[in-house]
């Protein structure tokens, strides 16, 4: 089958920029100084003053704007297609959110400036907070956490807070083998041991394992939903109240909540407390790897212990109010990602309740659709209905010694980001695929079209998976050597960085 | 809505694909009872046009045409057209973390400059790909300095930003981490060394000092160190305004250097988002929590980047790991990374002279509350800075930061702060406007 | 392949006795499963170690592995060239690359691991 997404075009080659350096350049002009200048050893002590920033690089504006450009072409990105990382929620980024980010009383306001002057940043943090609540069926939300894991986090302290004021802290949190890594590292952060709980044979929660593990000790069960399968756990309001009866909660990753919004609300189903990641579900930008945003939502008994401090209304005045004895106090600086909070409201304003419903309805139409076509290729081993991702595993292709790490570097000759590759855990060899409700048939069509042709090749010639990708400026890299002899900082050629051919 | 792709027609024949009537029959299999049945209580959607409209509103609701003199960890500098230029690319913007090496160059080899540059900037050996923010970076610093030296206690200055402190204290409380606070002295600002000596024990792991501290004083980094260094904890040397990097000469003695690089092109933005860094030296580099980029070649010997050393991290170590951190900062990393080329080394420099003569030539004018060398920032007193500030408000300048709020007996005193931006007409406005407000006639420590 | 001089333990550890003093490796099993390892973290010289405790672990770029003693002692010995040339492991895991040497406080432990070919049988089972 012929490739139909790509054909191959040159690509510039770009050295480091200490390699492009050179004594002298700039790109810069500093306005003329209206003061006059200080000397740095008299106002210093000339111990303090460094003589030069060894190495940094110089250049001027054009070299610096080609070297970025060039740099940049060698992403793969959202814009260019499809990119179905599961569990990432990579959807279409508008790009009307970046230009209200910059408005101008928004993106230069100082988070020290007067509460008078500041009106329309708490007014945008109030409307996110309401539309958040009536999203998730919370009674309130904090939007102080920085991104995902910092809200679980957050949540896990509020937990804990909760607890520790009802006289016993406990000592677990129970965290299904399908979880991601973050929530037991987050627990571990938080100061509890973790406690795995198998997932039954259906790829769900095994309520009977449950039951015997909820005892007195443990403070919550974290539980993303849907699960990492994609699939709804379908007795979570009883696991809720499980929980309920032992005295422990009910904490929600909410990675999953592109799956959820308009048709299912976490507050409704017994959860206590959950974060959202306002990169996935609201689609504030990934930017390769952040700033993500990731507001905590409670229910009222964890109200008291949310961190300081909080919106709150005063007559017809927005108020930071700090006067909060239960806090579990500050979990960063200022009020939070406010640039991402905006972005997310934008993103809210221009779907309006109905369109964020539709959205839910595309995204799972989109997985399911994709599930439909590549079913017959690729080995499905929990087939419970699924919602807005599917999770496949290599065993069929594995006997032809190739594996879901080589299935997923040669969708990238075929113009495609890859799936999520080995997660989760629980299944071996995992394709983990969510397409995002921005996906359209033509490029639907086209992926599955590829991961069919794909498993052809697998049985004619497993060798041109499993060398792939074979189109691409960089081929495998060597993540061996990266590891077992690691350069992380450039340095001057003898020692260190050669220069590019 | 205008970010949905499909047509109706395809939606019908995707549905026909999957055997069902409608979207709504994929979720049958959902219990009853968790069902939403009503729509959302949210407003319908609008156009970009009403959305570009509401924002605009919000920010005229703001201090939008004040000049301004805060600074206390935020700092207003000008932030390069080529900075958005290059953010504002798509295969910047709408890329996801580099776990596929082969088509994330791009930002591998960015984020490998960024590690470079910061270890330039620092002194240290090795910078990770970039935290939350400085707040946050504060404590994984501490984290990261207990499990090198295998002990518990951490001493903070009071000097170190506020905000920062009260974070420390959140994950410390809960890891039952020791966390004590020692002074500043009364006349320079700097660090009160005799504290310091005086609560350091053998279980301490880490004492954490910021230069240019709270208080703008350029702090004795040195001395600090030595005294942490003869009982066996580490130093954490933390920073704010990374402008002052420029001229500075780099904390060496420190053991962590843990920042903020938000005067790096990145706008004040109501306090984020920003990108914090955690620098250190060599042998810490698997204590270190977040994103690496390592340097390694492709399988035909180009040179090539790949994220490394991940086995620290939650993905893999799951509770073992070093921090639960996922994300870096990768695009407000790149900001900077932006600003620091296009200044380059005689940039940055001439830029961090700039702002130490604005500084300089404001507080000339005004009475300095403390005596120690400043950068640009210091403080000032004044009997009634919040009258003062309202005076001030009233000419269309936000004054300083009161520091009463968060230091009882700093209340007859204000944090200001003046950068390359700041114009000296306004600074001449605010003097005559404190003169004219009077010089407190009582010292609080004197 | 798996030397009848060495003991085994189900975690894939191996120790070889001689005048109390044990050298314990990780197996060629458990080299194969981790795949190019990349980092070894090992005890102090002085560290005490227990039986069926973790003295160390052992990383390949996407995993890390626990390594658990086979015997309880003294470590006396540590095998520095592995933290230069981790690759070592993957080349000669039962010779050049041992762990670490122990000074045996409990030698009768000794009888709770496996015989060579105790342990061949168990991996063939578990594969």
């Amino acid at each position: 089958m012929s490739i139909q997404k790509v054909r191959a075009h040159i690509s510039q080659n770009e050295a480091l920029l200490f390699e492009r350096s050179s004594p002298g350049k700039r790109g810069y002009q500093l306005p003329g100084l209206d003061v006059p200048p200080v000397d740095p050893a008299a106002a210093l002590g000339a111990e303090n003053v460094r003589v030069e920033i060894e190495g940094f690089p110089e250049v001027s504006e054009v070299e610096a704007i080609r070297h970025f450009t060039r740099l940049s072409t060698w992403n793969y990105a959202i814009d260019y297609g499809m990119y179905p990382l599961g569990s990432c929620t990579m959807k279409y980024n508008p790009r009307v959110n970046e230009l209200v980010a910059r408005t101008e009383g928004l993106a230069w306001a100082h988070p020290y400036q007067p509460e008078a002057l500041s009106q329309g940043a708490m007014e945008v943090m109030a409307r996110l907070e309401a539309a958040l609540l009536e999203i998730t069926g919370m009674d309130a939300v904090t939007l102080q956490p920085a991104a995902g894991a910092h809200g679980e986090l957050t949540g896990i302290l509020l937990v804990r807070a909760c607890l520790e004021k009802r006289g016993n802290p406990r000592k677990k949190i129970l965290i299904p083998d399908s979880a991601h890594g973050t929530n037991p590292a987050t627990a571990a952060i938080a100061g509890y041991a973790v406690e795995n709980i198998r997932s039954s044979e259906r790829g769900t929660l095994d309520l009977a394992a449950l039951e015997q593990a909820v005892t007195e000790e443990v403070a919550a069960l974290m539980v993303t939903n849907p699960n990492t399968l994609g699939v709804f756990e379908e007795n979570i309001a009883r696991v809720s109240e499980l929980l309920h009866r032992k005295g422990a909660m009910l904490y929600m990753d909410g990675a999953n909540m592109n799956a959820l919004v308009g048709i299912t609300r976490p507050g409704d189903f017994g959860v206590d407390v959950m974060h959202l990641n306002l990169h996935k579900t609201f689609s504030t930008p990934h930017g390769g790897g952040g700033p993500g945003g990731g507001p905590v939502a409670v229910k009222k008994v964890l109200e008291p212990f949310l961190p300081v401090p909080r919106l709150k209304r005063a007559g017809k005045k927005w108020t930071w109010n700090y006067k909060r004895p239960d806090s579990i106090g500050r979990v960063r600086a200022f009020y939070g990602n406010f640039g991402v909070l905006v972005r997310a409201l934008a993103y809210i304003l221009a779907h309006g309740g109905e369109g964020l419903r539709n959205a839910t309805l595309d995204a799972v139409l989109n997985a399911n659709y994709l599930r439909k076509k590549l079913e017959p290729y690729f080995d499905l081993p929990y087939p419970l209905p699924n919602m807005h991702e599917v999770v496949f595993s290599d065993d069929r292709q594995s006997r032809r010694g190739v594996r879901t790490g080589d299935i997923a570097k040669r969708l990238i000759d075929y113009g495609f980001h890859p799936y999520t590759v080995s997660f989760p855990l629980i299944v071996h060899g995992a394709l983990m695929i969510e397409p995002t409700e921005t996906e359209g048939k033509l490029e639907l069509d086209q992926f599955a079209d590829a991961l069919v042709s794909i498993a052809a090749e697998v049985e004619s010639d497993p060798d041109l998976v499993k060398s792939a990708p074979h189109s691409t400026r960089t081929s495998r890299v060597d993540e061996v050597t990266a590891a077992r002899r690691p350069v992380v900082r450039w340095k001057p050629a003898s020692t260190g960085s050669q220069a590019a051919g | 809505m205008r970010y949905l792709p499909k047509s109706d027609a395809e939606r019908r024949q995707m549905l026909e694909a999957c055997g069902v009537a409608s979207a709504e029959e994929l979720f049958s299999h959902l219990p009853d009872e968790v069902r939403l049945k009503r729509p959302l209580d949210l407003p319908a959607g609008i156009s970009e046009y009403e959305i570009v409209q509401y924002f605009r509103d919000c920010g005229a609701a703001s201090a939008a045409g004040y000049t301004g003199f805060l600074g206390a960890g935020v700092y207003a500098h000008y932030r390069p057209v080529l900075v958005d230029t290059v953010v504002s690319r798509g295969e910047y913007l709408t890329s996801y973390t580099p776990y596929q090496a082969e088509i994330s160059q791009g930002t591998l080899t960015t984020i490998f400059e960024f590690q470079s540059m910061i270890c330039q900037l620092t002194g240290m050996d090795v910078a990770n790909a970039s935290m939350y923010d400085g707040s946050t970076a504060v404590p994984e610093a501490a984290m990261m300095a207990a499990r090198a030296t295998g002990r518990g206690g951490v001493l903070v200055a009071r000097s170190v930003h506020p905000e920062y402190r009260e974070v420390l204290a959140t994950y410390a409380r809960y890891q039952g981490m020791p966390l004590a606070e020692f002074g500043y002295h009364p006349e320079t600002g700097a660090l009160d060394l005799e504290d310091l000596e005086r609560q350091i024990n053998d279980l301490t792991a880490a004492v954490i000092i910021q230069s240019p501290n709270f208080f703008g004083v350029v702090d004795q980094v040195r001395a600090a160190a030595e005294i942490a260094h003869r009982r066996g904890a580490l130093l954490i040397v933390v920073f704010t305004e990374a402008v002052s990097l420029g001229i500075l000469e780099p904390s060496a003695a420190a053991d962590i250097v843990a920042g903020e690089l938000q005067s790096f092109a990145i706008s004040p933005s109501y306090g984020g988002p920003f990108a914090g860094i955690i620098a250190t030296r060599e042998k810490f580099i698997r204590q270190m929590p977040g994103r690496l980029v390592g340097e390694t070649k492709d399988s035909r010997g180009n040179r090539a980047f790949c994220l490394t050393l991940s086995t620290r991290e939650q993905h893999i170590r799951r509770e073992k790991a070093t921090s639960n951190i996922c994300t870096n900062q990768a695009l407000i990393a790149l900001m900077a990374t932006v600003f620091m080329t296009v200044y380059g080394k005689q940039g940055l420099r001439e830029l961090a002279e700039q702002n130490l003569a604005k500084a300089h030539y404001l507080a000339g004018k005004l009475p300095l509350r403390f005596s120690g060398p400043f950068f640009n920032e210091f403080v000032a007193r004044v009997e009634d800075p919040d009258g003062l500030n309202k005076a001030l408000l009233k000419k269309k300048i936000i004054g300083g930061l009161p520091l009463g709020r968060f230091y009882p007996e700093l209340k007859d005193a204000m944090l200001l702060c003046a950068t390359e931006m700041a114009p000296r007409k306004e600074m001449d406005v605010l003097a005559e406007v404190f003169s004219s407000a009077g010089v407190p006639s009582r010292l609080v420590f004197s | 392949m798996y030397p009848e001089n060495f003991r085994y333990t189900k975690e894939h550890e191996w120790v070889l006795v001689e005048a109390g003093i044990g050298t314990i490796g990780i197996t060629d099993h458990a080299q194969q499963e981790l795949g190019d390892i990349v980092y070894v973290d090992l005890p102090k010289v002085g560290a005490a170690v227990d039986q069926g405790k973790s003295l160390g672990s052992v990383e390949s770029v996407k995993a890390v592995s626990d390594v658990y003693s086979p015997v309880s002692g003294e470590v006396i010995e540590v095998n520095h060239a592995l933290s230069e040339a981790p690759e070592k492991l993957n080349q000669d895991p039962h010779g050049d690359a041992w762990l670490v040497k122990v000074r045996l406080t409990a030698p009768g432990e000794i009888s709770n691991l496996l015989s060579a070919a105790e342990y061949q049988s168990y991996i063939g089972a578990e594969k």
